[in-house]
């Protein structure tokens, strides 16, 4: 080992060892070369498994605690209870008229804002000045709570539907047409002259190459948006949502608070969540898988 | 260099054919925020049919720019252009641009949809089954026949670089534009990928204005060499090299033409170096 021998005031010279060829690799003596996983390891890697894991311990906490602290059910009902109610008001009263009242609402708002802010970054893809207008009105209004504007609103077009609307509108607009707009802006310029060369010019350019290269950002505004009006409008129609006769959601649980139905109010809150987890981890979701997620454009 | 003459007059040029690609004192300026930065200055060639035709330069010297120009992403301030005669003013798939970088694939179009996608849209193919047969056609010539359903994402640099020239071959443009395609693969590949461009132009001798810094692959890949100096880019010489491949890589000829271009870019940096003291 001693072949480093200290010549020269450099430091030691290149040790020179034998070479050797590996003639024949040894068979398989390492073990797990592969191995499938059991059955219990493939399940925990499941996204859903490990999410479904977390709310069975929420609910289970939940119960254990109102039960064995015999708590108020005024204040706080059993889940049990709640559970209940939410299934009694599905089939009993009319809890569905009012989701679909709330969805259908909402999906006025939705798309128009949608179709709104589309117009609004054509524009400001077009035209610089398009771009100044995005940018400051970005700026000023999408601080602004949309609740803020509820009286505004009830000023202008009355206790009912086209209140609601408007107040919706605004919380989608802004964020959808600022993600949507910084996305145009990021699209390489390698894509950007890919799409003139083959002859791309206005709205076939748009659609055609900024659309779908943008589109990890237009997504995540939609969602924002998306999770914006929900809220917004729940808001909204928990301050009058029975002005037509025919609330919504959020009456639902302004009224059965009114009433003291605890259990009930869980029944409307539970509602809320399971809609917006079922558009946000179903409908998003499924579309992200099939375009940015296979595309590679996003992990 | 009496011998790089004699052996223009071998076999390539057919009796003067008229150039495809005349670029005629060609002045190009671009802004940054602060400059205006003259590219290239008054520079001038003449492209051929089956060209394979290098633009070859330092970095700096506008030849990126100037191709830039021939697509039509450029207008010159000074001088023209013309394809086949007509005057360049926008871009077109007349004359498609290979780029250096792998983003150049269209990421939500799988390696088969890129090259429909360029056929349709630049007016070659009218019907998708037409386009379907040429796209396979030009993915079998590079070897990807198992890729073709296969999303740009999981395609190393060098095949996603492979799909970009089969689609711009597919084009059948009047003149390939290849901006330094090569420029970002690794060594083995790139020595792999000019080999396969030159059995490509030996199946259809295409026209292509290609792009490099390298001297080593101006000399294997090109026909025709222009050496442009830079700061601005301006016309140094034009040379041929027809004559060598992949072959000669090492041989006298080669080393020759190599050290020839290499001194004249050399030289130009020691006057440089030398001038810079008393500017």
């Amino acid at each position: 080992m001693s072949g480093a021998a200290a010549s020269g005031g450099k430091g030691p010279d290149v040790y020179v060892r034998p070479e050797f060829v590996v003639e024949t690799l040894g068979e398989a003596e390492i073990g797990d070369v592969e191995r499938k996983l059991s059955g219990l390891e493939r399940a925990w890697n499941v996204n859903g498994v490990r999410k479904a894991t977390i709310l069975i311990g929420l609910v289970v906490a939940w119960q254990v605690y109102t039960v064995a602290l015999d708590v108020e059910p005024l204040m706080f009902p059993r889940f049990s209870t709640s559970a209940e109610a939410l299934w009694l008001s599905l089939i009993d009263s009319d809890l569905l008229r009012k989701i679909w009242f709330s969805v259908s609402t909402l999906l006025i708002g939705y798309t128009t804002g949608l179709a709104l802010s589309a117009a609004l970054v054509l524009w400001a893809s077009a035209q610089r000045i398009g771009a100044d207008f995005l940018s400051t009105c970005t700026a000023m209004f999408n601080p602004l709570p949309a609740i803020a504007l509820l009286p505004l609103a009830m000023l202008w077009f009355g206790l009912g539907t086209a209140s609601i609307v408007f107040v919706t509108i605004h919380s989608v607009l802004w964020a959808v047409a600022l993600s949507t707009h910084t996305g145009f802006q990021s699209v390489s310029e390698t894509l950007r002259m890919i799409g003139q060369n083959y002859g791309l010019r206005n709205i076939r350019y748009v659609m055609k190459i900024l659309i779908p290269a943008a589109l990890p950002s237009i997504l995540s505004g939609m969602k924002i948006g998306w999770a914006f009006s929900w809220r917004t409008l729940i808001g909204a129609e928990l301050v009058f949502g029975a002005s037509s006769g025919s609330g919504g959601l959020g009456w639902f649980i302004y009224e059965n608070s009114q009433n003291l139905e605890t259990a009930h109010v869980f029944a409307g809150l539970f509602t809320v969540i399971l809609i917006g987890i079922t558009v946000e981890n179903v409908i998003f979701r499924n579309v992200e898988l099939r375009t940015v997620y296979r595309w590679g454009m996003q992990r | 260099m009496a011998e790089a003459t004699r052996a223009a007059a071998g076999p390539a040029p057919a009796a003067a054919p008229t150039p495809i690609l005349d670029v005629d004192g060609v002045t190009l300026q671009y802004k940054t925020k602060e400059h205006l930065i003259t590219a290239t200055y008054r520079v001038g060639f003449q492209v051929y049919p089956s060209d394979r035709f290098v633009l070859l330069g330092p970095s700096g010297c506008g030849k990126s720019t100037l191709l830039k120009g021939v697509a039509g992403y450029m207008k010159p301030v000074e001088g023209e252009m013309r394809l086949k005669g007509r005057g360049i003013s926008e871009p077109g798939p007349d004359r498609v641009m290979v780029f250096q970088e792998f983003d150049q694939l269209l990421p939500w179009k799988t390696v088969r949809q890129n090259i429909t996608f360029a056929l349709i849209n630049g007016g070659r193919c009218a019907t998708g089954a037409e386009a379907d047969d040429i796209a396979r056609q030009y993915i079998r010539k590079v070897k990807l026949d198992r890729f073709e359903d296969t999303y740009p994402h999981m395609l190393s640099g060098g095949m996603k670089q492979r799909v970009a020239i089969a689609r711009g071959m597919a084009m059948e443009p009047d003149v390939l534009l290849m901006d330094e395609p090569f420029a970002a693969l690794d060594a083995l590949t790139r020595r792999q990928m000019q080999e396969e461009l030159l059995q490509l132009w030996e199946d259809t001798h295409f026209t292509v204005l290609f792009v490099t810094h390298s001297i080593e692959e101006a000399c294997i890949v090109g026909s025709r060499i222009l050496v442009l100096s830079p700061h601005p880019g301006q016309v140094k010489a034009e040379l041929n090299a027809h004559h060598l491949g992949h072959e000669d890589v090492g041989g006298e000829p080669f080393s020759a033409l190599q050290k020839r271009i290499h001194d004249m870019l050399f030289a130009d940096r020691i006057l440089e170096e030398e001038a810079a003291p008393h500017a």
